[in-house]
């Protein structure tokens, strides 16, 4: 089809143009104040990997979330109104995470936002619901400079260094390891933080690193990674990278005779891992915020409520997803208004909060203060193994 | 010493996958000088089709069980992703190749790789873009020699792949349709004035390539554990270039590039860093370039004017 040139020009200057008046009028100040609804009810953002090699992660997280605002809808909802949650997806795009908060805050008129599970892509909607100035919760990012991009990000979880600390500590304590190998995702920013953690405090604690090897994100082949490892004597090698790459890595070790517990982080957590490492993974260990078999009376209750709303059992995603919600919904009821700015003041002063996980309370720097679990993999199941507190 | 060993028998299974793929190549552009981008699409159509068979033939029982997958059905896996991915290697010269033949030669190089993209992305609607585990068609039985772990899967690779070449060298040698082959690749103009059917021909070297690059797949989902709908994009790439290091066109030469680049991409990636594995291939190609452009194996011909 032939357009017109004149027509193209014109049109392309209208479009220019409203484009502009649009933005003036919305934010006179640089935030989106306007978002602050004054109808009967609240409406929140999420954004998420639904599709895409991370799907697991955000379809899981959005179902929490939304489990978490159906109860509160049961209850009332909050200041009399009803939550209402838009879920938009991100594909593990960071660009499309970008314009996903954009478009959340400026055509749903969201009055907080709460995503992402990668770090990368929390990272790059943070720094847009921070210059609007609408509050979000990341239910997982891990990564610390999530929270750095400014006061209005939060977090309901642990950051790297910490989780890193866990598994050094885990690695050397529990188990009496003293030699270990690292693996790590040099393309993963999550990878490369959690395996200089483990490194420092694994040899702080008397351990030593015998090798350290590296993969990139959506390798295939591991078998000269493995056969490195194999000649160095190591009694366990830390892999923290995702699910698909670490079943491949554990079947790779096991074909190779390589008969060691891997040990890994939350990035772990997805039923894949099972899939695709099969009998070969049994006998590794995990970091992860949650642990569907823990025995707090809160986490049973949130386990038997998801499974009977879902037909699955929650992986640690579900959990935190349900927490950030939680979280959130409190937050706004101390604020007594549904004002971003009020909102962010809330969540910034949360003090022991009970949490699925755990007890949350805020600290200056936006990242709560809690204890990770570690699980053990027996059997084609993750089972509680032990709590280590910060 | 064990390591270096190990590393070899790696770099081999690895390299008799590259040279399975890289006769699709090599016997394309020996005929039509034409580098079919989408064969690497091809390869990954081969190893999906093979999952899906196994799936149909019922592998999830035997693996529930513990069973292994019976010798014949696994045959009938590699035959049904073989003539899947013969389908629609003639299928790509039909649609996107056979009309723009006579076109200047870089027309048909981009629809190549309008072909590649349209398949990667088909690949991933159809497939799902999550990696998948691939089926244990062949029961996994692992010996060590010396400290070196040799796997069946391993030896199956190489035999498999050992095979299916001496077949191909039989049939470009000793066949009407090899010699039709050999005569297209010498002179396409004169040969068809000789009466060959050159339509039939080069239908028959995209359904053998293709058939082989589907070979391939289903070696390398046995051997890499799981398999995406981009696997094709890299490991096509290099076959490729195994296919230009042994000398494009030289079906030997094709043997010799997979081979080398199997066994060059996995010593640099066990001594050197893994992060250099793929720059490896990259390097050994610009190299080739340079030094001696006709590859290992191949003959320089004297362009008559």
């Amino acid at each position: 089809m032939r357009i017109p040139r004149r027509t193209l020009i014109s049109g392309l200057c209208a479009t220019a143009l409203s484009l502009f008046v649009g933005c003036k009028k919305k934010q006179p100040d640089g935030s989106a104040a306007g978002n602050a609804s004054g109808g009967s009810e609240v409406v929140i953002g999420h954004y998420a990997s639904m599709t895409g090699s991370t799907a697991h992660f955000g379809q899981d997280t959005d179902r929490g979330i939304r489990l978490a605002f159906d109860e509160a809808n049961a209850k009332g909802g909050v200041l009399g109104k009803k939550l209402r949650v838009v879920t938009l997806d991100t594909r593990g795009d960071s660009a499309e995470a970008a314009s996903a908060v954009t478009r959340l805050i400026d055509v749903e008129k969201v009055t907080a936002v709460l995503g992402e599970v990668a770090s990368s892509l929390s990272l790059a909607g943070g720094r847009v619901a921070q210059r609007r100035k609408i509050p979000m919760i990341s239910p997982t990012s891990t990564n610390p400079k999530v929270t750095e991009v400014g006061d209005y990000i939060f977090r309901v979880c642990f950051i790297d260094p910490f989780q890193g600390k866990v598994m050094a500590t885990f690695a050397r304590q529990n188990l009496k390891f003293s030699k270990v190998a690292i693996l790590k995702d040099v393309k993963n920013d999550y990878s490369i933080g959690l395996a200089d953690a483990f490194q420092k405090s694994f040899t702080a604690l008397g351990g030593k690193i015998v090798v350290e090897q590296s993969y990139s994100q959506g390798d295939t082949d591991f078998s000269a990674q493995v056969t490195a490892i194999r000649g160095t004597g190591a009694e366990a090698i830390f892999v923290p990278g995702y699910y698909s790459e670490v079943g491949s890595i554990a079947r790779t070790a096991d074909r190779l005779g390589l008969k060691v517990p891997l040990l890994g982080g939350d990035g772990w957590d997805s039923p894949d891992l099972f899939k695709i490492g099969g009998d070969a993974i049994n006998g590794s260990y995990f970091s992860d915020h949650f642990a569907p078999d823990l025995a707090t009376e809160q986490a049973k209750q949130f386990v038997a409520k998801f499974t009977a709303k879902y037909g699955v059992a929650p992986s640690g995603l579900g959990a935190l997803g349900y927490e950030a919600a939680e979280v959130l919904v409190d937050a706004i009821r101390r604020a007594g208004k549904d004002e971003p700015s009020a909102i962010r003041d809330a969540i910034a002063q949360t003090k022991d909060f009970e949490g699925v996980t755990g007890k949350i309370t805020m600290d200056p720097e936006r990242n709560p203060q809690k204890s990770a679990v570690v699980l053990k993999i027996e059997g084609g199941k993750a089972k509680f193994e032990t709590s280590i507190a910060p | 010493m064990t390591q270096f060993f190990q590393q070899i028998i790696n770099g081999l299974s690895l390299g008799s996958i590259y040279a399975l793929i890289a006769l699709g190549y090599t016997m394309v552009y020996g005929i039509l000088k034409l580098i079919n981008f989408a064969h690497g699409e091809v390869f990954m159509v081969g190893a999906y089709t093979g999952l899906y068979a196994a799936g149909a033939l019922g592998i999830d029982a035997y693996e529930a069980s513990g069973r292994a997958f019976p010798l014949y059905l696994a045959l009938a896996v590699l035959v049904a992703a073989m003539a899947a991915a013969a389908l629609l290697g003639v299928l790509i010269e039909f649609l996107a190749y056979r009309p723009v033949r006579t076109a200047p030669r870089l027309t048909p190089l981009i629809t190549a790789i309008g072909v590649s993209l349209f398949l990667q992305n088909a690949g991933m609607l159809v497939f799902s873009p999550n990696p998948q585990r691939y089926p244990a068609i062949l029961r996994e039985v692992r010996f060590e020699l010396f400290g070196v772990i040799v796997t069946n899967i391993k030896l199956t690779i190489f035999g498999v792949a050992l095979a299916l070449m001496f077949g191909l060298h039989l049939l470009v040698q000793k066949t009407w349709t090899g010699r039709a082959m050999r005569a297209l690749s010498f002179n396409i103009d004169a040969a068809k004035l000789m009466g060959i059917d050159t339509n039939r021909v080069i239908r028959s070297t995209f359904a053998i390539g293709s058939a082989l690059a589907a070979a391939g797949g289903i070696l390398f989902g046995l051997d890499q554990i799981t398999i995406n709908p981009l696997m094709g994009v890299l490991t096509g790439l290099k076959a490729f270039v195994a296919a230009v290091l042994g000398g494009i066109g030289s079906i030997p030469g094709a043997v010799v590039g997979g081979l080398l680049i199997g066994l060059a991409e996995q010593l640099t990636a066990g001594y050197l860093s893994p992060a250099y594995r793929d720059a490896i291939t990259f390097v050994i190609l610009i190299a080739i370039l340079l030094l001696k452009p006709e590859g290992l194996l191949g003959v320089v011909r004297v362009e008559k004017v």
